[in-house]
């Protein structure tokens, strides 16, 4: 059996290309590349932060590590088992383990349906239990997640944002899943509501030793939360760390412009500090410069940026980079071998 | 199929603990006390179980049968009479007699039999099929171009000529088949059934395109649901408002339909009254007794305006937002 220190999850090389087709013949002309080749590992009970600015492919992300797509290549192992290229029936086995909590908890619900029949709809697919099992359970579940039991029979749009978000919860928890994405759970909230439902999410991940992929764009909210961040620009990942080396001193021109960005509440530090302005915008998916993605906008550009995209490797222990600046850690034939590549072409 | 949360309600918690669910009533009972605030709908409700009773049980009190010829009382018309002062009103026949002396009062409930119930099972039939067309055009890309294409292909075909070369094709081997009143039946249900699906596949494609994107029916495929129950737990009950709509709709068209075949003389046989065909052969004498037209057309019209009506009530009380519970 796999012991406790093999990764739950495993993502490697993850690509979800959305075809473009146009013209009379409706003929495939193109791609946009939402996730273009992305590998991390989430350790078992481990919360994994995935951040990165709006339509850089994060949910996109999540909902591919989940199937909830047919991506276009790559492989996802969760738990051992690889998922990649099963089919949507032979999925359905395995859905009980990975769940997903999303953005916008009005939409997440059906508005027709009361929270009862919401959060008991994954044990009518998944379990034989009686009705009165199925009932208690779903009582069970709404403690857990902090609502009234006598909201049971009302419908989803008699209660709050950060009420709607504890019954998706609910409807995630219900099948005892190891693995949950959390699909910017937070950012549909007010500030005070979102605080509570990071509290629950971290009270439940000790009561049921959760593992969460947190994907959120609020970065101190992730701080708070997630014990490794991976950021990500343009459908890659640039750069995965440890959140107190990652915070403190970010390798990558992206993060620092990233966390440079987070507003700081002492005014005598934000008046000194100097941030990083990013001129121009996101390029498109669906047309990413040549060499790395982030050689358009990047305040610390070199020649080789536009030519060679680079490299996703570990600069220090536990902390992975995808940048130029880094490459010398890489080896030497490398180098040479991408300058040949250069020379040829 | 509309509430799953009509199931029996729970059964209450343990009892010593305060907040365990109160035994909650059947949710029809709300939708009934939402449907009972809407005036127009239980107007509808009472107009259209008026018109039916009438239709059903009418014929057995009033005992006339609507065929008799009686060419002495022929043209008999109390109401105007009674209107315009004549003496001696005579109330035997209270809608009157036409020019062959046929009580019309009789004529009306037997031709709101057939009426309705044309009207209905035609609806029925077009919105099952147009719903089918429209949920798995929706819901299944890969059938989307085909089903659409099929569905323009009805569009364009003229519906008259199509329902009279219909008749003139079918009308015998069903008649040798069913009887003549079944065998008409069936081949006007059927005909008016399938030349008006289009609209409601239509309308509900469209509806299907857009909700199949919406986050609880991700959901659902996270959970595994499959795509069968995908589509009776989330979809259709959120396409129910259109399809109620175009049921309303389709309900009128049908019974005007029908009126329409029997006028040109291909629907029922002569000896079989219908609302439709009294209209027909009221028309040419319009002039001389317009209340012969008036009875059946308003028997038409006010069905429709009920049964809209009534769609529009059931839409707001099966929409737990409106009705607030």
């Amino acid at each position: 059996m796999l012991d406790d220190t093999t990764p739950l999850v495993r993502i490697r090389d993850l690509k979800m290309h959305f075809p473009i087709y146009s013209g009379m013949l409706r003929r495939q002309t193109g791609a946009v590349k939402a996730v273009d080749g992305v590998s991390f590992d989430i350790k078992r009970g481990e919360t994994l932060g995935l951040v990165g600015e709006s339509g850089c492919g994060k949910s996109t992300c999540g909902r591919a590590v989940l199937r909830l797509y047919d991506i276009t290549d790559g492989s996802i192992q969760i738990d051992g088992v690889e998922i990649g290229n099963a089919g949507q029936s032979a999925l359905r086995p395995l859905r009980p383990a990975m769940q997903m909590v999303f953005q916008d908890p009005q939409a997440s619900l059906n508005p027709r349906m009361t929270v009862e029949a919401i959060i008991r709809e994954p044990l009518d697919e998944h379990t034989t239990l009686s009705k009165t099992d199925k009932a208690q359970k779903v009582l069970d579940l709404m403690d857990a997640v902090g609502l009234n039991r006598r909201f049971a029979k009302r419908y989803p749009h008699t209660f709050s944002g950060g009420q709607r978000q504890r019954i998706g919860i609910a409807r995630a928890l219900a099948l005892n899943p190891k693995f949950i994405v959390c699909d910017e759970p937070i950012a549909a909230l007010d500030v005070s509501i979102q605080a509570q439902v990071v509290n629950l999410l971290e009270d439940l991940q000790e009561q049921f030793g959760l593992t969460y992929l947190f994907i959120s764009h609020d970065l101190s909210m992730v701080r708070h939360i997630a014990q490794r961040i991976a950021v990500m620009y343009l459908g890659k990942v640039v750069e995965l760390a440890p959140r107190d080396p990652l915070y403190d001193a970010p390798l990558h021109p992206y993060t620092r412009a990233l966390l440079s960005a987070v507003p700081e509440p002492d005014p005598a530090i934000s008046q000194t500090r100097k941030r990083v302005v990013l001129q121009g915008d996101v390029p498109s998916p669906a047309n990413p410069p040549d060499g790395c993605n982030f050689c358009t906008r990047c305040p610390a550009v070199m020649d080789v940026c536009r030519r060679i995209d680079p490299t996703f490797q570990e600069v220090e222990p536990g902390r992975f980079v995808a940048c130029h600046l880094y490459e010398n850690h890489a080896s030497k034939t490398e180098k040479a071998e991408a300058h040949a590549n250069q020379q040829g072409s | 199929m509309i509430e799953r949360a009509a199931n029996p309600p729970l059964p209450a918690g343990d009892p010593t603990t305060p907040d365990s669910i109160p035994r909650e009533r059947n949710q029809w009972w709300d939708v009934w006390d939402q449907f009972r605030t809407h005036k127009g709908a239980m107007a509808g409700l009472f107009f259209l179980l008026g018109i039916t009773l009438f239709c059903l049980i009418g014929p057995l009190l009033w005992g006339v049968d609507p065929n008799t010829l009686d060419i002495r009382n022929k043209d008999l018309r109390p109401v105007v009479n009674a209107l315009w002062g004549v003496e001696k009103v005579s109330w035997a026949h209270p809608f009157g007699t036409d020019n062959l002396g046929r009580d019309i009062m009789a004529q009306t409930m037997q031709g709101g039999r057939i009426s309705l119930a044309v009207g209905w099972t035609a609806m029925i039939l077009a919105i099952v099929i147009g719903t089918f067309v429209g949920v798995i055009a929706g819901y299944f890309p890969r059938l989307d171009g085909l089903l659409m294409r099929l569905t323009d292909l009805f569009l364009a075909l003229p519906l008259l000529p199509l329902l009279l070369v219909m008749m003139l094709l079918f009308r015998d081997p069903l008649r040798a088949a069913f009887g003549p009143e079944q065998g008409i039946f069936i081949l006007i249900v059927i005909g008016i059934g399938i030349t008006s699906w289009m609209q409601t596949a239509r309308i509900v494609r469209g509806d299907v395109l857009a909700l199949k994107e919406r986050e609880y029916v991700l959901a659902a495929r996270s959970i595994g649901t499959p795509s069968r129950r995908i589509i009776t737990r989330h979809l259709l009950p959120n396409v129910l408002s259109p399809i109620m709509v175009s049921a309303t709709l389709g309900l009128a068209t049908a019974i005007i339909t029908e009126s329409a075949i029997s006028f040109l003389g291909l629907g029922f046989p002569p000896d079989y009254p219908t609302w439709g065909k009294l209209l027909a052969d009221a028309v040419p004498r319009m002039v001389s007794f317009p209340e012969r037209v008036i009875w059946p057309g308003l028997a038409i019209s006010l069905t429709v305006l009920a049964v809209n009506y009534i769609g529009d009530g059931l839409r707001d009380a099966l929409d737990p937002r409106i009705r607030g519970t």
